[in-house]
């Protein structure tokens, strides 16, 4: 089912799929083999309009919202879950700035963003902090104008191709996880390199990097935000970006289906296409249901995030505020738990229905000329990266107690 | 309309050579002109191709119109079509093939407009209608789909582009002479600002798939990368390109731009033939769209088989072969 | 720099429906869109307008529904779009549609000068690559068909590559020109989600024959120089027929002589 409620929306679909179609699908397997980023992909995305979907139209944007975001990011992952992060990651390393970022900041950065002409990438995740964020170990130690910045960062998303990387950093190790702070570094500061190419499972058309940073100087001008709020931002950003990864594991769900239904309509066996076969009839039927259940898990909540996010960014531009400020004086409801919600689900959902459909395609789709191998290889990372779901279980649990808690006494 | 005589061929001769559609026009012009009783004359436009018009008296010319010049030596648009619609009005035609090649489409084009007269374009076929002398031109259109035929009432000549390998070359008649006409080229008048600059000539196959009309596409049964020199063979002679299945990709005998399937490129030529190919489904996905398929397999059970409009059951090393023998 | 792109709306797929009985397209459900083949003239002229700055234009003679191409090149990256429609076109054959094309061009080049038109090598339900070579030979400007590259541009003039049979060709045109183009010169880009938005609030300028001042005895079914005067559904062979023969010299043989009798080959 198709969840667009505007014009904006549905030409976010259409033109999305018409890029899967026409662009994605002629390239992925070679790119997969390869381990190559697509500079023609990256073109084609610019060209379409893709990088500014969620942005406003003042920086050249097209003015849409997360939902848009997660849309694109759907329908590209359905057909190339490693293509598709071209502008995902993007997207993903520029939302705290555009959160946090001040009005001279967005001047700066956002443009070019919209147009493609930079990417951004994230960089959270070190050798010994992932998932416990607070123990980080790259460091930031002011001087001057600058920022020194030492340490190093790894599995970093769309590394070395990036323009942009906002680095999560700790300005006062003193202070622990109220010392982290949000520095944008870009690509050929001096003392700022790339390390070991990692060769991964899937997504291997989307290049994972280590970054090293020895006496990087930075200027405090790509500070975002103040110091020791990076948490705060890293937080915020994560509540809009996990949507995001969840509606990536639909794309790749239903991506796996597309190929699945119209093979098992048409291979035969005891005289009789196999999708006839009761048993395998079911399957489908059940993978086909939480595919739709885990799709509309993500664009309900998007389209409310959507309904604050988007007066958040018209009253930033106004009132040449931060877009994290206006969220708070929105009321700011904490989408935490509901964004850990989705991707929970939607990255259980796209690893069942990947491993479930080689399944059913049997010994052809283990064959690396069938794109269905491919699926199962890159859904595996829904589950991974921006927290696995053992750290979504974190969240979510964490915000129950809290939330029953605030309720004792009332029955 | 009645000064209007005899059927014209162009005869296309690029860098000093003749191309093969100008003996398939003169066999089709040949017919037509036996039947209007009229002449059979050849247009030859070029420089240093007057050494031409014996080959075409050979084949069936009684007049050879030649212009011959420097300034000819390469194609121009403009300069070519303003010569052939001079010459059209001095020796007013009744009937004008022109090859259906790429230079022969444009030239036919440009030149009909010069000479104000109708074009049929890219002809499978042309007869004489009986009843009132007319040219009766038989086109495939809408991918072939459907076949149109074409008539140009009221002006003349009544030009045709014919599809190249629609008429079987003429034969030689050695010895056969004709009448050459030496035609003036007019310097001042037969001019373009289009500037030619050079010419390429193809390396590789050259061909895009895609673009190919013809696809001759090899599979596990070619067994080894040397094979597809014989496919490449065939696809020269027929105008086509050469393409693959997955596992001769697979193996390393041939690049994986060539592959044809679900992982590799969809074609839809008018004619493909699938050499040692067995026919999984993967690759049909990428090329059943095709107008005419044929199937060259030893095994008479392959899946491919029962797709093919055309199974020939044998092995592509004697069945290629013998066919490039037929085709001589 | 101003270029003008000729586009033509056509059945979706030529695996167009026939009817058998009267020899004419079935229309009714047949899905119509842009020509595939102007695509790539569209998306050449979109490219240059990208790396020189200036104008597009699109042209197209048609129906009132052709309409919908225009639309779809605002959403290709086309500035400006127009539309022959006329009681007087219809029916036209390539000599009569390239004629009117010529008059429409001439009136956008009277409203801004026009240094460059590029057209599709050929359109897909009729297949005759006439019309870039007889527009240009209307309005008597050089031309170059099957053009597979744009080799260089400056404000005077196009360098191109042309396909021939035996290789390519390299020449040069000062503008104003006409370019045919084919599949090989690009790569036409997906339309963009601001593109689809443009394109249905787009203005689209109609002219008639009168608007673009053409002779109306050059054009229509009943002035045009060629005609259709009879059009049939081509022989199928049945499918799967085995070619049969005792050697293999045999079955070639008889192979070749069936796809030479089809006119295959």
């Amino acid at each position: 089912m198709d969840y667009a409620i505007n014009e904006l929306e549905q030409e976010v679909l259409n033109t999305t799929r018409e890029l899967a179609q026409k662009k994605i699908k002629p390239l992925r397997a070679e790119m997969d083999a390869k381990e190559q980023f697509s500079k023609e992909m990256l073109e084609e995305y610019k060209k379409s309009g893709i990088f500014g979907l969620w942005l406003p139209e003042e920086y050249g944007g097209l003015g849409g919202g997360i939902t848009c975001l997660a849309m694109a990011f759907e329908e590209l992952s359905r057909a190339c879950a490693g293509l598709a992060l071209t502008p995902g990651t993007s997207a993903l390393g520029a939302i705290p700035m555009y959160l946090a970022a001040t009005k001279e900041q967005r001047e700066r950065w956002c443009p070019d963003l919209a147009s493609g002409k930079k990417l951004w990438a994230f960089a959270l995740t070190e050798p010994e902090a992932g998932s416990d964020a607070t123990a980080l170990k790259t460091t930031a130690i002011k001087d001057g104008d600058y920022y020194v910045v030492n340490g190093a960062k790894h599995f970093i998303s769309t590394g070395k191709e990036a323009d942009f990387y906002t680095v999560a950093v700790n300005t006062n190790p003193s202070r622990g996880a109220r010392g982290i702070s949000l520095l944008v570094i870009e690509k050929g500061t001096e003392g700022f390199s790339f390390g070991k190419k990692e060769e991964k499972m899937g997504i291997r058309s989307n290049p994972t990097y280590e970054l090293i940073f020895e006496n990087v100087r930075v200027p405090k001008e790509n500070l975002l935000g103040s110091e020791g709020r990076g948490l705060l931002y890293l937080q915020e950003t994560l509540d809009y970006s996990r949507p995001g990864v969840a509606a990536q594991a639909v794309g790749i769900a239903q991506g796996a289906l597309d190929v699945t239904i119209p093979y098992l309509r048409t291979r035969k066996q005891f005289g009789q296409p196999i999708i006839t076969f009761q048993a395998l009839g079911h399957k489908v039927a059940e993978l086909a249901a939480k595919t739709e259940a885990g799709r509309a898990m993500v664009y309900n909540l998007t389209h409310r995030m959507d309904e604050e996010f988007l007066p958040a960014v018209k009253n930033a531009l106004a009132n040449g505020t931060t877009v994290h400020d206006e969220l708070k004086k929105l009321k700011g409801a904490r989408w935490t738990k509901y964004s850990a919600e989705a991707k929970l689900f939607c990255s259980n959902v796209a690893m069942e229905v990947a491993d479930e459909c080689v399944t059913l395609c049997g010994g052809i789709a283990y064959m690396r000329d069938f794109p269905l191998e491919k699926y199962m290889r890159d859904a595996k990372i829904t589950q991974i990266y921006e927290g696995t779901v053992h750290i979504q279980k974190n969240e979510i649990i964490t915000a129950l107690i809290k939330e029953y808690a605030s309720k004792e006494g009332e029955e | 309309m009645k000064d209007f005589k005899n059927v014209w061929i162009c005869a296309q001769a690029q860098r000093g050579k003749l191309s093969p559609t100008a003996y398939e026009l003169l066999n089709a012009g040949r017919k037509l002109a036996d039947d209007l009783g009229e002449k059979l004359c050849a247009v030859l436009l070029g420089h240093d191709v007057e050494k031409c018009a014996k080959d075409l008296f050979e084949h069936g010319a009684d007049i050879v119109y030649v212009c011959d010049d420097p300034a000819l030596e390469n194609y121009v648009d403009d300069v070519y079509a303003k010569v052939l619609a001079d010459m059209v009005a001095t020796y007013k035609p009744n009937k004008f093939l022109l090859p259906a090649t790429n230079l022969g489409r444009s030239l036919s084009a440009k030149a009909a407009v010069f000479i104000g007269t109708g074009l049929t374009a890219d002809a499978t076929e042309v007869i004489i209608n009986k009843e009132d002398g007319q040219l009766h031109a038989t086109r495939p259109t809408f991918g072939g789909n459907l076949m149109a035929t074409i008539t140009c009432a009221h002006t003349r000549p009544e030009m045709c582009s014919l599809r190249p390998m629609s008429y079987e070359k003429a034969p030689l008649e050695a010895g056969r002479t004709g009448e050459t006409v030496k035609v003036a080229f007019n310097s001042a008048k037969h001019t373009s600002l289009a500037k030619f600059l050079q010419f390429i000539k193809s390396e590789g196959d050259g061909l895009d798939l895609s673009e190919a009309e013809v696809i001759v596409a090899g599979g596990r049964g070619v067994g080894k990368a040397e094979g597809f020199a014989l496919l490449k063979k065939l696809a020269d002679r027929l105008g086509g390109a050469v393409a693959a299945s997955r596992a001769p990709v697979d193996n390393g005998w041939i690049d994986y731009r060539y592959q044809i399937g679900l992982t590799g490129r969809t074609v839809k030529p008018k004619l493909y033939i699938a050499c040692g190919i067995s026919g999984q489904i993967q690759h049909l996905a990428g090329m059943s769209g095709s107008d005419v398929i044929v199937a060259i397999n030893k095994d008479a059970q392959a899946p491919i088989m029962k797709v093919a409009n055309y199974a020939v059951e044998g092995d592509l090393y004697d069945i290629i072969p013998a066919m490039l023998e037929a085709l001589k | 720099m101003h270029i003008v792109a000729c586009v033509k709306q056509t059945p979706k797929s030529d695996n167009v429906k026939i009817d058998p009985a009267t020899g004419c397209l079935i229309r009714s459900g047949a899905a119509s869109a842009m020509n595939p083949f102007d695509e790539y003239a569209l998306e050449e002229a979109v490219m240059l307008k990208e790396q020189l700055g200036g104008t597009v234009s699109v042209i197209t003679m048609g129906p009132p529904q052709a309409e919908a191409v225009l639309r779809d090149s605002i959403a290709r990256g086309a500035d400006k779009v127009y539309q022959l429609g006329d009681m007087a076109f219809a029916g036209s054959d390539t000599w009569s549609t390239s004629y009117a094309l010529s008059k429409g061009i001439e009136k956008i080049n009277g409203i801004e000068p026009v240094d460059l038109v590029i057209c599709g090598k050929q359109t897909n339900d009729s297949d005759t690559g006439h019309i870039g070579p007889q527009v240009s030979a209307w309005m008597k400007w050089p031309n170059a068909a099957f053009v597979k590259k744009v080799v260089s541009v400056n404000e005077k003039s196009i360098t191109v590559e042309r396909l021939t049979e035996d290789g390519s060709e390299i020449l040069e045109l000062p503008f104003p020109c006409v370019l045919s183009v084919v599949k090989d010169i690009n790569s036409p880009r997906v339309r963009s989600v601001k593109g689809r938005i443009a394109a249905k609030r787009a203005e689209v300028t109609k002219w008639t024959a009168d608007d673009v001042a053409a002779d109306k005895n050059k054009l229509g079914m009943k002035n045009c120089p060629t005609r259709v005067v009879k059009s049939f559904v081509p022989k199928r062979e049945v499918c799967s027929a085995n070619v049969e023969g005792a050697t293999a010299k045999e079955k070639a043989a008889k192979l070749v002589e069936i796809l030479k009798e089809n006119k295959y080959i």
